[in-house]
């Protein structure tokens, strides 16, 4: 079982073997004081999915206001509450922590063959702080909510009359939680590989989480300080952001975007890493490129320091400075191509097997493409001034976070879900949730791009007549996106309750996770691990089955 | 927090106590060897520092930004700083830093006692560092020089408040450091104490010094561009 020759088990051959980590202690208090990185990671994906839920619920609820022109059944305060609460709960409870603390925590130790990870009581430890600050945020809900947009710009922040503090402190609190994954990921990857996991025999899903990790410890604090200084100005009023006290309120901007640009690569990276493990799964092949794809993904945590002013273009910084971002920004595309064409030229003369994963990976470079493109738009200064701040805008930035993120986290779920659960997922149902979700998402934003660069701009409650259509349609999608994920919802409890029990190694893949018993034991593997090839060299496989 | 978590991992974690290798007590189970786990504490502590640096290099860009802006109100404001008091901080925090350093060799070399005195010693510091500083912020909050709407110096333009509004958050935040560090270098004594280091394992000794000369470093940095500015 330790790979030491390259025979991909096939079905009858299942070993005898021990209990799982999910059988070998049971009760509430052996989940909730766990140190195994696959609890918790299982801890943290019902959190995110939770929270995807009730971020998903608020972004029906907008939607559905955009209905008509004016009042549809909310008013504007409330309207605005809707989706500043939409976008805090997607962005810090949601996408952040979604691929890494989830599936990270889960795959990132047995893909390198450890045993966990580098600091397992940190990694409970992050986890209980990720609750703490999402319940700090979901109190600001109760109490009074936030109706600031998840950007939380300064002076509006400090002025409003809504409950700021409370889901300020919450981010916050959640960074740290996002701080320490990452001190434990980067540890795990250079200190804990099992013999013969040599970093060129890292899987890409490493890769891209450890360029994570490297913007998460060094963003996200940046972030924690210009949300401490935001706490402060709203409790005691330093007035460091508030022009009336002689404060700069583009600083803040500066600082918000100093973390929140690299961010925005802390959610889309662990997603590719998904996808470069679907793609080279499913299409049986040795990955296109290895390092460059490895390497562009360091490549695009280091960018992405580099280009914040990119949302400040008609904020009045420097028409130096906006020029060097502008171009600083046309970076971004590089790595960003070097992957898609290396997943593309994967696919290339391979026989696909066309299963609900892969096509979920079909979905984010189709997404991706189109995210990935209208960015370079956006990117070019003089486009830019136009579609600042309207709805090409939100649509440019759902394709990359919904349509790509999402859709990798959908992707990686349904195909890790088998090793996770023990059970596979009816490929039926999963077939039905993808074209939904897919459509669907289509439906609701493409048409945004439109709207967008006809002028219509980001946030409105209200909006011209001539926009209606546009808006229509666009709820509509929403339904039949949100419909998509219900099914989906539906296929996993399917599966968790009467789901075809799943061998170690359902889809044939060569990659280290898969090559221990599903769910696998607490220690990972029944036998220390010795690695003799890389996660994608089928190039090196007998044809023994298939 | 994350220190006191990263080093409790050293001691043995009880799950999985029937994998195979019976090392000592302090061995974590998911580790092949001291060396290994020494390693992972050590790296674990240099990226949470790495960290800690951009934190407060947040505050650090506030402060060149609103100082290019409003430079002679620095000046004004700083003169209101008592150098002498901070230099002794200076000294102060500084010889912490030898004796957190002696504590690490004195467990290197497994010399028990000399290191829980060198940690009292550091935490003696520590706490002189923060009288020093309590009587320097009463000062201040007698005079009124306080951040934002709470800006009552006589005399002085009302933007002056950013200098002190940055002075309050950036030494409030290296406060915090201090006593966070006081409550790590207590816990790593206690530890001593009972015990439980030797030279083959001494490694939250080793990284709760690390902490403790970045509290000191930030000190350095903050030291000249509050106090000596002119």
């Amino acid at each position: 079982m330790a790979t030491t020759d390259i025979a991909v088990p096939a079905a009858h051959d299942e070993p005898k073997r021990g209990l799982s980590y999910l059988e070998i202690t049971s009760g509430l208090k052996s989940w909730l004081l766990t140190i195994d990185h696959k609890r918790i990671g299982l801890m943290y994906l019902g959190s995110v999915i939770f929270a995807f839920f009730l971020g998903g619920v608020f972004a029906l609820l907008l939607r559905a206001e955009l209905l008509t022109p004016g009042k549809t059944f909310v008013d504007a305060k409330t309207y605005n509450q809707f989706f500043t609460l939409h976008g805090t709960i997607m962005v810090f409870l949601f996408i952040v922590p979604a691929i890494p603390a989830a599936l990270g925590n889960f795959f990132l130790p047995i893909q390198v063959g450890a045993i966990d990870v580098a600091f397992p009581r940190l990694n409970l430890a992050s986890f209980y702080i990720y609750l703490l600050g999402a319940f700090v945020a979901i109190y600001s809900i109760i109490t009074g909510s936030v109706d600031t947009g998840w950007t939380f710009y300064a002076p509006y922040s400090t002025e409003t009359d809504t409950n700021v503090i409370p889901m300020v402190a919450g981010a916050f609190i959640m960074g740290f939680s996002s701080i320490l994954t990452g001190v434990n990921f980067v540890v795990t990857v250079h200190k804990l590989r099992a013999p013969g996991v040599t970093w060129g025999r890292l899987s890409l899903f490493i890769w891209s989480l450890y360029a994570t990790s490297i913007i998460q410890i060094l963003a996200t604090p940046v972030l924690a300080i210009t949300l401490a200084l935001l706490i402060m100005e709203r409790a005691v009023g330093i007035g460091i952001f508030d022009p009336k006290m002689g404060g700069d309120p583009i600083m803040f901007q500066h600082f918000f975007w100093f973390y929140s640009h690299p961010a925005v690569y802390i959610m889309i990276l662990p997603g590719m890493g998904v996808i470069s493990e679907l793609v080279a799964t499913f299409c049986r092949k040795k990955i296109f490129g290895y390092k460059a794809v490895a390497l562009s993904s360091i490549g695009l945590a280091l960018v992405s320091f580099l280009v914040w002013g990119h949302h400040l273009f008609v904020s009045g910084q420097s028409e130096f400075a906006t020029i060097a971002f502008s171009f600083l920004t046309f970076l971004v595309g590089i790595p960003s191509s070097i992957k898609v064409i290396n997943w593309t030229m994967t696919m290339y003369e391979a026989s696909i097997d066309l299963k609900t994963p892969m096509l979920y990976a079909l979905a984010f470079i189709w997404n991706f493409m189109i995210g990935g493109l209208t960015g370079i738009f956006l990117g070019v200064l003089s486009v830019d001034v136009h579609l600042h701040d309207t709805y090409f805008v939100i649509a440019h930035f759902h394709y990359v976070m919904m349509g790509g993120t999402a859709m990798a986290f959908v992707g990686g779920l349904v195909y890790w879900w088998p090793k996770m659960t023990g059970r596979m997922v009816d490929e039926r149902l999963g077939r039905v949730s993808w074209a939904l979700i897919f459509l669907g998402f289509n439906l609701t934003f493409f048409v945004q791009f439109i709207m967008g660069a006809r002028g219509m701009p980001r946030r409105y409650y209200n909006y011209l007549d001539q926009f209606q259509k546009f808006h229509q349609f666009s709820t509509v999608g929403s339904w039949v996106l949100g419909l998509g994920f219900l099914v989906l919802l539906y296929a996993l409890v399917q599966s968790l309750r009467s789901g075809v029990k799943a061998t170690s190694n359902p889809w044939h893949s060569l990659a280290l996770e898969w090559q221990s018993p599903s769910p696998p034991p607490l220690e990972n593997f029944e036998a220390p691990v010795v690695v003799t090839h890389g996660p994608y060299d089928y190039h090196l496989v007998k044809t023994t089955n298939t | 927090m994350s220190t006191a978590a990263e080093a409790h991992d050293a001691e043995d974690q009880g799950h999985g106590a029937d994998h195979g290798h019976h090392g000592p007590k302090w061995l974590a189970h998911h580790f092949d060897s001291g060396a290994q786990q020494f390693e992972a504490a050590k790296l674990g502590m240099w990226v949470f520092l790495v960290t800690e640096v951009l934190m407060f290099g947040g505050l650090f860009a506030a402060y060149i930004i609103n100082k290019s802006t409003y430079h002679d109100l620095f000046v004004l404001g700083h003169e209101h700083l008592d150098k002498r008091l901070g230099a002794l901080n200076t000294v102060v925090l500084l010889f912490s830093s030898l004796t957190v350093a002696l504590a690490v060799r004195s467990s290197q070399l497994g010399e028990r006692k000399k290191a829980g005195t060198y940690l009292l010693v550091t935490i003696a510091c520590a706490c002189a560092f923060l009288v020093v500083k309590y009587f320097e912020y009463s000062h201040k909050i007698h005079d009124g020089l306080l951040p934002g709407r709470f800006f009552a110096g006589a005399g002085m333009p009302k933007e002056t408040h950013i200098y002190f509004a940055l002075y309050f958050m950036m030494t409030g935040l290296h406060g915090i450091h201090v006593t966070i560090g006081i409550g790590l270098i207590f816990w790593v004594w206690l530890r001593n104490q009972r015990g439980e280091f030797s030279p083959a394992y001494y490694t939250p000794i080793d990284i709760v010094g690390l902490y403790w000369h970045l509290v000191d470093l930030i000190w350095i940095y903050l030291f000249p561009l509050l106090y000596l500015i002119g």
